[in-house]
């Protein structure tokens, strides 16, 4: 038991959770862009793979880790853009087209990789970011370490939470965008273009959503390989749902999921608890299934046809 | 508007389209001369569940290009087959008339048996956890427990802390007995060894397994195995030993890895490659052959480590290998689930 307790007061843990829930960071708020405007993103967990694989390959022909991340997240929006012809432009069903992108994108990712690596026997890999220390804050004792020696890309990603807060409740911009999300036909009468906003809702998840992939070959591994996003991608969409539609619940969702997620590796480890590890995994899935109050945007899964009821 | 775009069409694709017609012909003819040319050899297809990066999957694909190489056979293979395309490719090929088809079959145990029924004049010889079946079903596994023992030995003399990891990827049969021969050999060389095992729950997820390594080196662990992939990294990353699993691995960090268990596909593949070519029935357990006796195991040559591994070490494990070579010892198969100390 004094094991683990030590274990748990080590800076490692917590540098651990931070490390882990950068990615479910950037998705999730991804994802929260796209069903704040009304269209639920099926596809995250095929363009989270898709952008981990370009951003890779970028990283690996160009040596600039950061162009890497840009032809992630162009990826993203391009896969997401498709997103949003299928069922903005079209008005298809939103769970097909999102099942039907994250087929069509892991495919690509599959084809491409097959492409321009062939069969190696042993993986290509990139050298990774490196964590940045800042100046002066990485020397206050205990927190410096764990939240300000990370990557940039954590610096980013938990800058990207305050911007999307401001963007969706503090402009008018958001206000269009949650509007379009809630009651697409008073928008519309306001003169607010519906599918407008909502490709661009798409857009900007999709851009996240490839980061996200990107960090888990890019930062958390140094090599693509073709299960490397096991299912993260939905289980952001379980965290948008635990954390209520809003990017700082939904961002503490994410970071409760990486606690628990480094609290059972650890506990692995040790022999203190003898419970299957798969309870801990479970943990985030029940409290989403069990948010009473669904406040999920009226207009969610609805194609908005400008001249229908 | 219409008119002009139908014609540019018409214009431009239609000759590409028949340059691609001719190129197509020109390879089914080329391919139709060469075919009976490579009489002799036999037609040999594998499916596979996983992509073929996975290091299981590998070693496989590694000794039938090696048998193309080497005993002429006609090789062709599908990665990535799910269950439920499973029977649907295992049926194409025996259709085509390929006279052994292998591959993994853990996923899709039933369904491959029930398919090799169908096709009693086609060999099918599969990566498997449980037993052959009549007449045409024949298994595979990867036995290297005997080297996984080995490197056990090394990692118990090499550790400073007393505290070996073993992260792998989910508690079957096939991890099990790898994981406990490895912490088996550590504590015959030192009783204060304790191991720790951490499992991931998935065969490819390199950040969660280099997470689960960072988490047992945090917790003390200073040799650690890497059953998966992402183990190697973290071990660099904070300095620590690391030994490789399934194949040599000494190169993703030659001063961090110091051996490992390597599964060598090439005996079972060839002894089953001459049976199908001499038509004898191949409906049986072919798992000795990935014994270290028969060279279907052993131990990662040290490369950088040779200078650096205590002499003392080195003759402890010489003289080991050659106690389990000549059948005076046998390493424990034990396929329980592992627990940590």
């Amino acid at each position: 038991m004094e094991e683990i307790i030590s274990q748990i007061f080590q800076v490692g843990f917590f540098t651990a959770i931070i490390r882990i829930a950068t990615p479910f960071v950037f998705a999730t708020i991804g994802e929260l862009f796209a069903e704040r405007s009304g269209v639920l993103n099926l596809g995250i967990e095929g363009i989270m793979m898709f952008g981990a694989m370009t951003g890779f390959s970028t990283a690996y022909f160009t040596s600039s880790l950061w162009l890497g991340i840009l032809a992630a997240m162009l990826t993203g929006m391009l896969m997401a853009a498709l997103m949003g012809f299928l069922t903005v432009s079209l008005g298809l069903s939103q769970h097909v087209s999102g099942i039907g992108i994250t087929m069509l994108s892991t495919g690509f990712a599959f084809f491409f990789y097959r492409i321009i690596f062939g069969q190696p026997s042993t993986l290509p890999n990139i050298k990774a970011f490196t964590p940045v220390g800042i100046p002066v804050l990485k020397d206050i004792p205990w927190i410096g370490p764990v939240l300000f020696e990370q990557t940039t890309l954590t610096y980013l990603a938990f800058a990207v939470v305050p911007l999307a807060a401001f963007l969706l409740y503090k402009t008018p911009w958001g206000l269009n965008l949650r509007t379009v999300g809630e009651n697409p036909h008073a928008a519309d009468s306001a003169g607010v273009s519906v599918s407008a906003m909502r490709y661009q809702g798409l857009i900007i998840s999709g851009a996240l959503m490839g980061i996200a992939g990107a960090y888990l070959v890019m930062v958390q591994f140094n090599a693509f390989t073709f299960g490397v996003i096991s299912g993260r991608g939905w289980i952001c969409i379980a965290l948008v749902v635990f954390g209520q539609w809003g990017p700082w619940k939904s961002a503490a969702g994410a970071l409760l999921f990486a606690m628990i997620d480094a609290l059972q590796l650890r506990l692995q480890a040790s022999s203190i608890i003898d419970l299957p590890y798969q309870i801990f995994l479970m943990m985030p899935f029940v409290r989403a299934m069990m948010a009473v109050e669904m406040r999920a945007p009226a207009a969610l899964l609805i194609p908005f046809r400008k001249e229908e009821r | 508007m219409k008119q002009t775009l139908i014609s540019i069409v018409k214009r431009k694709i239609s000759p590409m389209f028949n340059k691609v017609l001719l190129f197509c012909a020109a390879v089914f003819l080329v391919g139709g001369l060469a075919a009976p040319l490579q009489a002799g050899g036999i037609k040999v297809a594998a499916v596979f569940e996983t992509p073929i990066e996975e290091p299981w999957v590998n070693q496989i694909h590694v000794a039938l290009l090696q048998a193309k190489k080497e005993m002429g056979i006609e090789y062709t293979w599908s990665e990535s087959v799910k269950s439920a395309d499973f029977a649907r490719i295992m049926r194409d090929y025996a259709e085509k008339g390929y006279q052994l088809i292998t591959g993994d079959s853990f996923g899709a145990e039933r369904i491959a048996r029930r398919v090799a029924r169908d096709y009693p004049q086609v060999s099918f010889v599969f990566g498997s956890g449980i037993g052959p079946a009549e007449p045409n079903f024949g298994v595979f596994d990867n036995w290297i427990h005997e080297p996984a023992y080995l490197s056990g030995m090394i990692a118990g003399k090499m550790t400073k802390t007393n505290i070996l990891g073993v992260v792998a990827a989910m508690p079957i049969p096939e991890v099990n007995r790898l994981s406990n021969a490895f912490c088996s050999g550590a504590k015959e060389v030192n009783k204060n060894v304790r191991c720790k095992f951490s499992f991931i729950g998935s065969f490819f997820d390199p950040p969660k397994a280099k997470e689960a390594a960072l988490a047992q080196i945090e917790a003390g662990a200073d040799v650690l195995y890497a059953e998966r992939f992402g183990v190697i990294e973290a071990c660099k990353e904070k300095g620590v030993l690391a030994i490789s699993n399934m194949s040599d691995q000494s190169s993703l960090g030659p001063d961090t890895v110091i051996t490992g268990p390597v599964w060598d596909m090439w005996p079972t593949i060839k002894h089953v490659v001459t049976l199908v070519k001499a038509g004898v029935p191949t409906a049986q357990d072919f798992g000795g052959f990935s014994y270290m006796g028969k060279g279907g195991s052993y131990l990662a040559p040290y490369h950088n480590w040779d200078s650096k591994l205590p002499a003392s070490v080195k003759a402890m494990v010489e003289k080991r290998k050659a106690e389990m070579l000549d059948g005076t010892f046998r390493a424990d198969i034990d396929e329980s689930a592992p627990k940590s100390d």
